[in-house]
């Protein structure tokens, strides 16, 4: 069972880590804010969850492991608005 | 597991300060901003993972007021920018 979480672990935090990867590769070689924006989305939404999925077998307690989840959703939302503001102000033409 | 933790979230700063090197080269303003985002999404998973991997749970905390603080962040970016 220790073995099977492990591995559930490294294999949700390596994918995580991967999305962040993709997020700052995004980040710096998009050509154009809008595209720049959607690698970020990625990072943010995709990175973040699988990093705390993977971490969830390590929490102690449902109640901490709730927290985790409270973060991620969080920044789910905080992130969903951020970036509808950001690329409104692109889109004016004052980005 | 510690070791691997400790890992995942180096690896994750690497990445997020890679990805700074936009707010040298800008453009624009709205792409500066996009790497102070990835630097708030990003601290909050390395803190996560600093957490689970030294047991140190008050980290998680500290991730949310970064979470809190991220958005902020941009949200007063966006009104300077367009005026509410």
């Amino acid at each position: 069972m220790s073995a099977a979480l492990n591995a559930f672990t490294i294999v949700a935090v390596s994918a995580g880590a991967l999305f962040f990867l993709a997020g700052s590769v995004g980040l710096l070689r998009f050509p154009d804010p809008m595209s720049r924006l959607h690698a970020l989305t990625k990072a943010d939404n995709l990175g973040l969850g699988l990093v705390v999925l993977g971490l969830l077998p390590w929490a102690d307690g449902v109640l901490a492991g709730l927290k985790l989840v409270a973060v991620w959703l969080l920044v789910q939302l905080a992130g969903a608005t951020a970036t509808q503001l950001v690329a409104r102000a692109v889109r004016r033409g004052q980005g | 597991m510690a070791e691997f933790l400790s890992g995942a979230a180096l690896f994750v700063l690497a990445m997020v300060a890679l990805g700074l090197a936009r707010v040298l080269r800008g453009p624009g303003d709205a792409d500066r901003m996009m790497a102070a985002q990835l630097l708030g999404t990003g601290g909050i998973a390395v803190l996560l993972l600093l957490a689970a991997a030294t047991g140190v749970t008050a980290a998680i905390d500290v991730a949310l007021t970064l979470a809190l603080l991220a958005v902020f962040a941009a949200a007063v970016f966006a009104v300077g920018k367009t005026g509410g």
